[in-house]
């Protein structure tokens, strides 16, 4: 170890003061941070910014086989701004969002609650149950239930007929919504639920007492007190699944294949920009989509954020 | 600083015992006890809701198990969530292997070097940054990492169609690379390493080291890696699960039906049966194939319960 004890490093102004070690540990040991996040950061620069930035530029061009590639500026942007393919995708996924992630969040919350009151052999097995779908790749946990929906294997018919209902169809335009939504929440609630189950083992049992002192049942507890105290982790969900939600594309890519009808080409906006650039080949334009998709999820997981603020305690 | 590493006052004190160890690592095994004697284990009420509930979650995956077991006659003609009259498993198995020349093997194999190279390669560079955001403070930290936070809220597929273009214009598209290469992108594993590390490896512990004249790599490799087993592990069960799961990115940039992951091969096959010719339609091949490749991930999830169940919330507690 060289000592250079001389030099006079700038006070770095710092939050923690260090235990021992002068300026000059300090400078090495500033390198050794850099040193131990600079793999990460050239991935970071490499995957991330610079592809995003190339896909912006990408964005401002336009190539017609008439007049070759030429600079047009944000005129991408006003032609997916005022494109009613991409908007009603926009709106169709925010619908998603609207029903999806509460549905998701309500059986994940009321799971949780449940299985924290519980300490049995039963309540165990059904918590690994309800995780399982998790382990399952959302592209085979779509073709399961493409499987399940279909009318000519499912037991759809069956099920139906026996109470003397109708074979309903799980595949029409006007049920692939509820279809998509079902198998998402499947996919995902129990993963939530063990986000959540950790959160309220994570709370001191002691205020438990106190609420039961003070003449709380335990519906009380758990609205007013186990509810209120896992806020965060009720934030970071809603905010992973509100990202998932907008990025729709798995599991209606593949229930496309058994819906033609009822799941177009453009049905959501991440399938748009798919199709506009390898059935299409307009990679500029699909460049712009996607672009205008990353920064409204990014907007607007930003306003939740700050909207929620209060109870996540995030400031 | 950033907007995550602020907790709020309830937070702070369950989360860090005296040790440094975060709570819900030694929690659970106080809070199974306490728990055990409240609840006494006769709520019928609530046992009837969370077997409701489990027989939701289960019975797609026990149609898939049955599923497996019967030739495409038997799909179509016997009941959907009980076996046929003959046990095709084996055929069906053995079918694989000489269908297309056996590509199902081929596909899943792919998977796992997909899925581990990127999950490897992802948790080794989320461990060593979020050491250093977490123990250095180098000038310029805050902003950084406040930049790799506010990523976290850019959607990973809008990255695909700038990925293809960019891969292609260095001509790896259609390559292993093109999946593992972003693959090895995470920054909420960095942001989970670094909460993790804040709280596990106390700094007078490295001070110690120190003092004792280890450097400072033999200081992370001794002292902090092993504090930091549970989260690696949980970063890892989440990044090999991510790239295993990823559907669009090896859509996108792979086109030889040599080189795909077993997800989009098992799509293209259903979507082959579903365009309706009749030596295409592999129905018992896709239900075998499905079960089979979900069998290795349900596995580990089973053996390592002890860590998931724990740390899958490493983040989001705060």
């Amino acid at each position: 170890m060289t000592t250079q004890t001389s030099v006079a490093a700038p006070a770095v102004p710092r939050r923690r003061a260090p235990g021992a070690g002068g300026s000059t540990l300090l400078r090495r040991r500033q390198r050794w941070g850099w040193l131990f996040v600079s793999p990460f950061l050239a991935v970071f620069a490499l995957l991330l910014v610079f592809p995003l930035a190339y896909a912006f530029g990408m964005s401002l061009f336009t190539s017609t086989l008439a007049t070759g590639t030429e600079f047009t500026g944000v005129g991408n942007y006003v032609k997916a701004f005022t494109d009613p393919l991409f908007l009603e995708g926009m709106l169709r996924v925010l619908a998603f969002a609207l029903v999806m992630i509460p549905a998701q969040l309500i059986v994940a919350i009321a799971a949780a609650l449940v299985l924290d009151t519980l300490a049995t052999k039963l309540s165990k097995l059904s918590r690994l149950l309800i995780f399982a779908p998790y382990a399952i790749p959302g592209v085979i946990g779509a073709l399961m239930w493409s499987f399940l929906y279909s009318p000519r294997f499912g037991p759809g018919g069956t099920l139906f007929n026996l109470v003397g209902l109708p074979t309903p169809d799980f595949l029409a335009p006007g049920t692939i919504f509820g279809s998509l939504v079902n198998i998402v929440t499947w996919q995902w609630a129990g993963y939530y639920m063990v986000v959540i189950y950790a959160a309220l083992r994570a709370i001191d049992p002691s205020i438990y007492e106190a609420a039961r002192i003070d003449g709380a049942n335990g519906w009380q507890t758990a609205l007013r007190i186990k509810v209120p105290m896992i806020g965060s982790s009720m934030v970071m969900i809603v905010m992973f699944a509100l990202i998932g939600t907008l990025q729709f594309f798995t599991e209606p890519v593949v229930l496309r294949n058994v819906a033609q009808g009822a799941i177009d080409a453009a049905y959501t906006p991440n399938m748009y920009a798919y199709s506009l650039a390898f059935s299409y080949s307009q990679f500029n334009y699909a460049s712009a989509i996607a672009f205008s998709l990353g920064a409204l999820v990014f907007a607007g997981s930003f306003v939740f954020l700050f909207l929620t603020r209060k109870q996540s305690g995030l400031k | 600083m950033s907007i995550f590493t602020q907790r709020t006052t309830e937070a702070a004190e369950p989360l860090t015992t005296a040790t440094g160890v975060p709570s819900h690592v030694d929690r659970s095994v106080h809070g199974r006890r306490g728990r055990a004697g409240r609840a006494g284990g006769r709520r019928i009420g609530s046992h009837v809701f969370l077997v409701i509930l489990a027989i939701y979650f289960v019975v797609p995956i026990w149609w898939l198990v049955v599923a497996a077991t019967k030739d495409t006659a038997g799909l179509f003609s016997s009941p959907a969530f009980w076996f046929s009259g003959d046990f095709s498993l084996f055929s069906n198995i053995a079918e694989l292997f000489t269908h297309q020349g056996g590509i199902y093997w081929r596909w899943l194999g792919n998977s796992f070097v997909y899925a581990f190279a990127g999950g490897i390669g992802a948790t080794v560079l989320a461990i060593l940054a979020g050491y250093g955001f977490a123990k250095y403070d180098f000038r310029g930290r805050g902003a950084v990492f406040t930049v790799v936070l506010g990523s976290v809220m850019v959607p990973l597929t809008a990255l695909v169609i700038p990925t293809f273009m960019l891969l292609s214009q260095y001509g790896i598209i259609n390559t292993p690379w093109a999946v593992i290469l972003p693959s090895l992108l995470s920054p909420f594993g960095v942001y989970l390493m670094r909460v993790y590390t804040q709280d596990a490896v106390p700094d007078e512990m490295l001070e110690a080291a120190r003092i004792d004249g280890a450097g400072e790599l033999r200081t992370f490799f001794q002292v902090a890696l092993p504090l930091l087993r549970p989260a690696i592990v949980t970063v890892l069960l989440l990044s090999v699960v991510g790239t295993w799961n990823n559907f669009f990115l090896p859509l996108a940039v792979l086109t030889d039906p040599q080189l795909l992951p077993v997800t989009v091969g098992l799509n293209r096959w259903t979507a082959l049966s579903n365009a309706g010719a009749g030596g295409e339609q592999v129905w018992n091949l896709i239900t075998t194939g499905a079960f089979i490749s979900v069998l290795p991930l349900i596995l580990s999830f089973l053996f390592l319960q002890r860590y998931w169940q724990g740390g899958l919330s490493v983040g989001s507690i705060k």
